[in-house]
């Protein structure tokens, strides 16, 4: 809380950076209209007519914050015209990634902090695998679950099949990192201890390393679920989704309204915010019934 | 006497996997299974054999290159593993005739590459050297500056590192539609995405870097008399380095991912994300799979030379030593 000052102070200068923005770039427009009906344009015109354009090269912060209300408070839930549902399409496939994703990763950190084989095998590859641009094989990744049409013998829509599959690739590195970590967290001493006890090696691991690895799975939780959002968006992006929020943002500059963009984009933030800190409650909760909350 | 006989049995292990694998090679060579076993059967059992031997031969070379050579290992081993899984690709997708619009075998990929140059080259120019290098460039520049001003104000400091904490987790890939309404289908508009996806990471991580250095390098910097200008070069930019690389390697992925983005919402005929989606269209797979490679190489020679500029500028700092 000693922050929230500070914070609140930054806040509040982007938003009056990007109140002054919304003037100087909407006012071309309002000079436009000004010069066409030969009126006069005076400061109180401008500074009215930039805050209210129907499509406006950059909306003001209200203007978004209405559409957002809008989108979100008045139309149904089940509506497609709300952002609610939208939100949960998006949702629906962030969840899928980021489990197969801290799952993927949980098994090749097991396998990793097991073999020195696979560490020096894989690891490589899988920073690699990040510096790929996952985006270039969005539409790959459509056309093989639509080719495969593997989403329609599980029961599920094709489109959710390939974002899952973004999202987890996007999710899988945090985890993997830092479970790898996590694994490895045991001092000597700890290690010793379990084998003078004649522990087993599973024992070892479900006793001492799994436990251990839990503050740093956690960490990475958080920034892989905002990773697999992030996913779970750019598989909307390119594959000509009409449901998610990425769509919303696709359909928004396709109809020329960037409120409907800006709107969207700020469902994804606050989705985004709910996420990670939803994250971070479980986070205190799992640490606290295992004894390890600071 | 244990230590010979173990490097006894490994080098039996590994000829005999050598040559057991070589032959099984020939064998299936020489029957080429893809013609008899019908796609339908699969392939047969001398296949599955040969993989088996394959995988365990790979294994046992690792093992053995670990032990023995660990400092070879740690090229060997990752080089072997790259290689195993291209060699899986392609004896897989032959085995079971995957049809290329599926999956087309890294021969055919090759293919690709080799007939198409010219139009992986301009793609390549369009989309990394204008769209993301120059992005990136910008991005990172500014970042830089804002933070080092910023550095003066603890106040403010305090202030942008949760905000920006926060807005790095943003999918901030969001605003690629409102940058192509705002500067144009060209390499601009992509140029301009990039440079708001590096800048938080960027940021974030010079902000925190500038205050790295501690309190007794601090005072000894007032001791000596040091205008903030001299604390600023001689004391504060070279400790923030190590942080700023950090942020310097996570922006070098998003980069690319920025430029190809924004091309889905408008690009002229020409750009990598344009031809993967539209030769998605045309059912030109081989090609599209040409575009990954050509991605997949600029990310990863990007990050390549982020982390060898890393390592040049950052050799003092404890995780670059005995490199």
């Amino acid at each position: 809380m000693r922050n929230a000052g500070p914070v609140l102070a930054v806040l509040g200068l982007i938003l009056a950076l990007w109140y002054a923005g919304a003037v100087w770039l909407n006012a071309a427009w309002t000079y436009d209209q000004a010069s066409r009906n030969g009126t006069e344009v005076t400061m109180a015109l401008l500074l009215s007519d930039t805050m209210a354009q129907e499509r406006p090269v950059l909306p003001p912060p209200h203007q978004v914050a209405g559409e957002l209300w809008k989108g979100l408070t008045a139309w149904a839930p089940s509506s497609k015209k709300s952002l609610v549902y939208h939100g949960l399409v998006t949702l629906t496939a962030t969840f899928w990634g980021f489990v197969f994703g801290t799952v993927l990763g949980c098994l090749m950190a097991v396998g990793i902090v097991r073999s020195r084989v696979i560490e020096l095998g894989l690891m490589p590859w899988a920073v690699i695998s990040q510096t790929i641009p996952v985006v270039a094989l969005a539409p790959m990744i459509v056309v093989l679950s639509n080719t495969l049409g593997f989403g329609e013998r599980i029961g599920v829509e094709n489109q959710l099949v390939s974002k899952t599959i973004i999202a987890a690739y996007l999710s899988y590195f945090p985890v993997l990192v830092g479970m790898v970590k996590g694994l490895r967290a045991p001092d000597q001493m700890q290690l010793d201890l379990l084998k003078t006890y004649g522990a087993s090696e599973i024992q070892t691991f479900r006793l001492l390393r799994l436990p251990s690895s839990m503050p740093y799975l956690f960490a990475s939780l958080k920034v892989g679920i905002a990773a697999s959002l992030v996913g779970a968006i750019v598989g909307e992006l390119p594959t000509g989704a009409i449901e998610g929020l990425g769509a919303r943002m696709l359909i928004g500059s396709q109809f020329g309204s960037p409120i409907i963009v800006w709107a969207a984009l700020f469902a994804a933030a606050i989705l985004a915010g709910v996420l990670v800190v939803v994250m971070a409650g479980v986070e205190r909760l799992v640490l606290k019934k295992m004894g390890m909350a600071q | 006497m244990k230590s010979s006989a173990l490097a006894l049995r490994e080098g039996v292990i590994a000829v005999a996997g050598g040559v057991g694998l070589v032959v099984l090679a020939f064998l299936w060579a020489r029957s080429s299974v893809g013609q008899i076993d019908a796609p339908q059967y699969g392939p047969g059992w001398s296949f599955w054999l040969m993989l088996a031997a394959a995988v365990l031969f790979a294994w046992d070379l690792s093992r053995l290159a670990i032990r023995r050579a660990p400092r070879l290992a740690q090229v060997l081993v990752p080089v072997l593993g790259g290689l195993f899984a291209l060699g899986l690709w392609e004896v897989l997708t032959r085995a079971f005739e995957v049809p290329e619009v599926i999956l087309p075998a890294p021969s055919a990929i090759w293919g690709a590459i080799l007939a198409n140059l010219d139009l992986l080259r301009d793609d390549f120019i369009q989309t990394v050297l204008k769209g993301a290098v120059t992005g990136y460039v910008m991005g990172a520049a500014a970042a830089v500056l804002v933070a080092v001003l910023v550095d003066r104000v603890p106040f403010l400091r305090r202030g942008l590192l949760p905000v920006g904490n926060f807005v790095s987790a943003l999918p901030i890939v969001g605003i690629a539609p409102i940058m192509v309404m705002w500067f144009g289908f060209d390499w601009q508009s992509k140029a301009a995405v990039v440079v708001v996806m590096v800048f938080f990471p960027v940021l974030v991580n010079m902000v925190a870097g500038l205050a790295a250095a501690d309190r007794m390098q601090r005072d000894l910097m007032e001791t000596w008399g040091a205008t903030p200008t001299q604390r600023l070069r001689y004391l504060s930019l070279p400790a923030a380095m190590p942080f700023l690389f950090n942020g310097l390697k996570i922006a070098a992925t998003l980069a690319l991912i920025g430029a190809i983005v924004a091309e889905n919402f408008g690009s002229p005929t020409l750009g990598m994300g344009f031809r993967i989606s539209t030769a998605v269209g045309q059912l030109a797979l081989p090609l599209v799979w040409a575009e990954i490679a050509v991605a997949a190489l600029a990310g990863s020679v990007f990050y390549g030379l982020v982390s060898a500029a890393e390592r040049r500028v950052t050799f003092w700092h404890p995780s670059q030593r005995g490199k």
